[in-house]
């Protein structure tokens, strides 16, 4: 069993809500990233999503765009978000990572090379954003035989059949995007999510993680109550980008935004459903 | 009268998937594949629909001015010495360059699926007034994205755009260049998804574009082949197109795909020169990857991250290229050539001084290498040059590089 699906399954048993923050590798400087994953965990994330630094982050919105920017200007690159899982891994081999970016800077390591690095620093699972599965399949067995789980997206209006396939070829989680936008946009529905994720949950069994537009505690906790798992991103990158490289500053936000995050999931009636 | 020559063996790609050999195809995020299915249908319908294929062709003749005519560059021919070198006007069109021909017919098609808001990226500002055009027409919203450094370089286009009602965003993430327009007219479309409709200026972004776009620009390849015959008695020897995305290419080259007897050159931007690295060369000096929806030939670092590109025209300005070029490169049907931004200013001076034409600086890369050409063939060949556009959208941009004070 990988070490999303064991983490899963063990929330289920605890009846407990995966709280699964992302940071761009490298931002703002590749020295900042090992420390942050760690006092993220601390502060009571599940699993981990590391977004590569892309020069064209097409479906981010203007602050993941910039904290590849800034992870960029640093040489931050694929191979270097690899060589950071596998430092994260040497103290903590517990919390899934799941690496999310775009499709360009693995056709560029070559498909086997990257498969086969990403195993050997720890990487659980893979999110590429701009590779749907029609386009997957070589991956995919790639990933299968190195024991790394696809992470596939799920948005608003994908259809019935989409689901159903995305719930067969993915592994570990879906993770569905709660608005039509980019990462950080604000217009979340909840009425709607709570619907398309009834309709989600009836096509598959995959755990199921919602993201984009999830922004504090409150959020965190409203989403929390429809999912297996809250996603955090643009909030925390937003925290960093603040702290305007104060490295100690920025790991204290982060972790009290996760903390207060953690606290809200785990109040009695979050489970009340 | 020679016979044409047909087409030897068939040609039908893209795939349904839209593929061409290992290019091309759909790579976007989950939210927009269901919005490019729904247009993947509707062009594959109204592309079979009478009503449809008259109204635009009615559209192409009696407000783009089609058919565009083929000139006979004598005195140029005569000076060089070779080939005999004819242009197909497309800088006579409305609006200025083929750009036109694409917009047209995507906004009809916006119209039939019952769209409200346009939006377009653009580059040298031609495809953006070229959408601004049509959207003014049609009375739908239109935004356009234009990167900061093009807003600058293009201002007259600018202003076009702005008088024809366009909203123009200046994109500030990135190179701020057409790249950079690309992504953020991708982010717009899946944050506005429900009503509106995404007008690609060139045969790139995912499938149907590539294949959608050519089959609009296409209409440049059939006029030309039926009056190279009417006018010269057979089809020419070589055919020369710039290639920024690659749609004025493509649609010169395509009809003529099965007539291999016709050799087809596309020439992008060299820049300062492919080997100082300050180019716009993706066929020439790039490899395969995937950006903007599809996988082709791009400018990348060894990480795969796209690198800043440069051309003296801002049409040409683009790290990537249509995946049906990537293809008919690597096939050998066509092939590609690189030409300076030096070799562009002369090739613009030359044929301005010559001919009495002054092209846009798009065009005038595809001028220059014919100039190159022509001297190597004989005086009864053929060379058919797509004069993509005209230049005076460019007259700023000249006079900043010569010194020259307005
Ligand atoms: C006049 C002209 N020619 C050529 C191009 C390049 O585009 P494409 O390669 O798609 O024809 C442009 C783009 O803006 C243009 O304005």
């Amino acid at each position: 069993m990988s070490r999303l699906t064991a983490k899963f399954a063990a929330l289920k048993k605890a009846q407990r809500t995966a709280l699964i923050p992302f940071i761009t590798a490298g931002d703002p400087d590749p020295e900042f990233t090992v420390p942050a994953l760690h006092a993220l965990v601390k502060a009571g994330a599940d699993i981990i999503e590391v977004g590569v630094p892309f020069s064209d982050p097409m479906a981010d919105g203007p602050v993941i765009q910039r904290a590849s920017e800034r992870a960029l200007s640093h040489k931050m690159s694929l191979r270097r978000t690899l060589d950071l899982v596998k430092r994260f891994r040497q103290d903590d081999q517990d919390t899934p990572v799941v690496i999310m970016g775009y499709l360009n800077p693995i056709e560029a390591m070559g498909y086997e090379a990257f498969v086969d690095e990403a195993a050997k620093s720890g990487v659980d699972g893979v999110l590429t954003v701009d590779m749907p599965p029609e386009e997957s399949s070589d991956l995919l067995s790639l990933f299968e035989r190195a024991g790394i789980d696809p992470i596939f997206l799920l948005a608003p209006n994908s259809t019935e059949h989409r689901i159903r396939k995305m719930g067969e070829l993915g592994r570990g989680y879906l993770y569905y995007v709660a608005l039509k936008g980019v990462t950080g946009a604000g217009h979340l529905d909840l009425a709607d999510v709570d619907r398309k994720v009834r309709q989600i949950r009836e096509l598959t069994d995959l755990p199921l993680a919602v993201g984009f537009g999830v922004k504090n505690a409150e959020t965190a906790r409203a989403i929390g109550t429809l999912a297996d798992g809250v996603v955090v991103g643009s909030a925390l990158v937003s925290k960093i980008e603040a702290a305007a490289g104060h490295s100690a500053q920025a790991l204290t936000e982060i972790a009290d935004l996760i903390a207060s995050m953690r606290g809200a999931l785990d109040a009695p009636d979050s489970n009340a459903v | 009268m020679t016979t044409v020559q047909t087409a030897t063996e068939p040609y039908n790609l893209p795939d349904e998937r839209g593929h061409f050999g290992p290019y091309g195809g759909v790579f976007v995020a989950e939210t927009l594949m269901e919005p490019i299915e729904e247009l993947r249908l509707a062009y594959q319908r109204y592309m079979q629909d009478e009503e449809f294929v008259a109204e635009l062709d009615r559209d192409l003749q009696h407000y783009v001015g089609r058919p565009s005519p083929i000139y006979h560059a004598e005195r140029l021919s005569r000076h060089f010495g070779g080939a005999q070198i004819f242009l197909k006007r497309e800088d006579l069109n409305h609006t200025g360059a083929h750009k036109v021909n694409n917009t047209i017919g995507q906004a009809l098609l916006a119209k039939r699926m019952g769209k409200t808001r346009i939006i377009a990226e653009t580059g040298a500002g031609q495809h953006g007034v070229a959408t601004a055009t049509v959207a003014a027409r049609l009375g739908l919203e239109c935004v356009v994205y234009m990167g900061e450094v093009d807003v600058a370089r293009q201002a007259p286009n600018v202003l076009r755009m702005r008088l024809l009602g366009a909203t123009v965003v200046p994109v500030t993430s990135g190179s701020k260049t057409l790249k950079d327009a690309l992504n953020e007219a991708m982010r717009d479309w899946v944050t506005n998804v429900d009503n509106t409709f995404y007008i690609i200026g060139t045969v790139a972004g995912p499938h149907p574009y590539p294949a959608m776009v050519r089959d609009f620009q296409a209409v440049i390849g059939r006029e030309s082949r039926e009056q190279m015959m009417a006018q010269t008695g057979r089809l020419p020897d070589a055919l020369v197109a710039c290639v920024g995305g690659g749609s004025n290419a493509i649609g010169l080259f395509y009809p003529f795909i099965g007539d291999t007897a016709v050799k087809m050159v596309g020439v992008e931007a060299a820049g300062d020169g492919i080997e100082t690295g300050r180019h716009s060369a993706p066929l020439s000096a790039g490899r395969p990857g995937v950006l903007h929806g599809n996988r082709t030939y791009l400018i990348e670092d060894d990480d795969g991250e796209i690198i800043e590109t440069h051309s003296i025209s801002a049409g040409l300005d683009y790290p990537g290229v249509g995946p049906e070029h990537a293809w008919l490169k690597d096939s050998g049907r066509a092939q590609y050539v690189s030409i300076t931004d030096t070799e562009a200013m002369e090739g613009f001076h030359t044929l301005t001084r010559m001919e009495g034409i002054i092209p846009a600086l798009e065009s005038s890369h595809a001028v220059a290498y014919a100039m190159k050409l022509a001297p190597t063939l004989s005086k009864d060949q053929q060379i058919l040059i797509n004069l993509s556009g005209r230049g005076d959208k460019d007259i700023n941009t000249i006079a900043v590089r010569e010194g020259i004070s307005l």
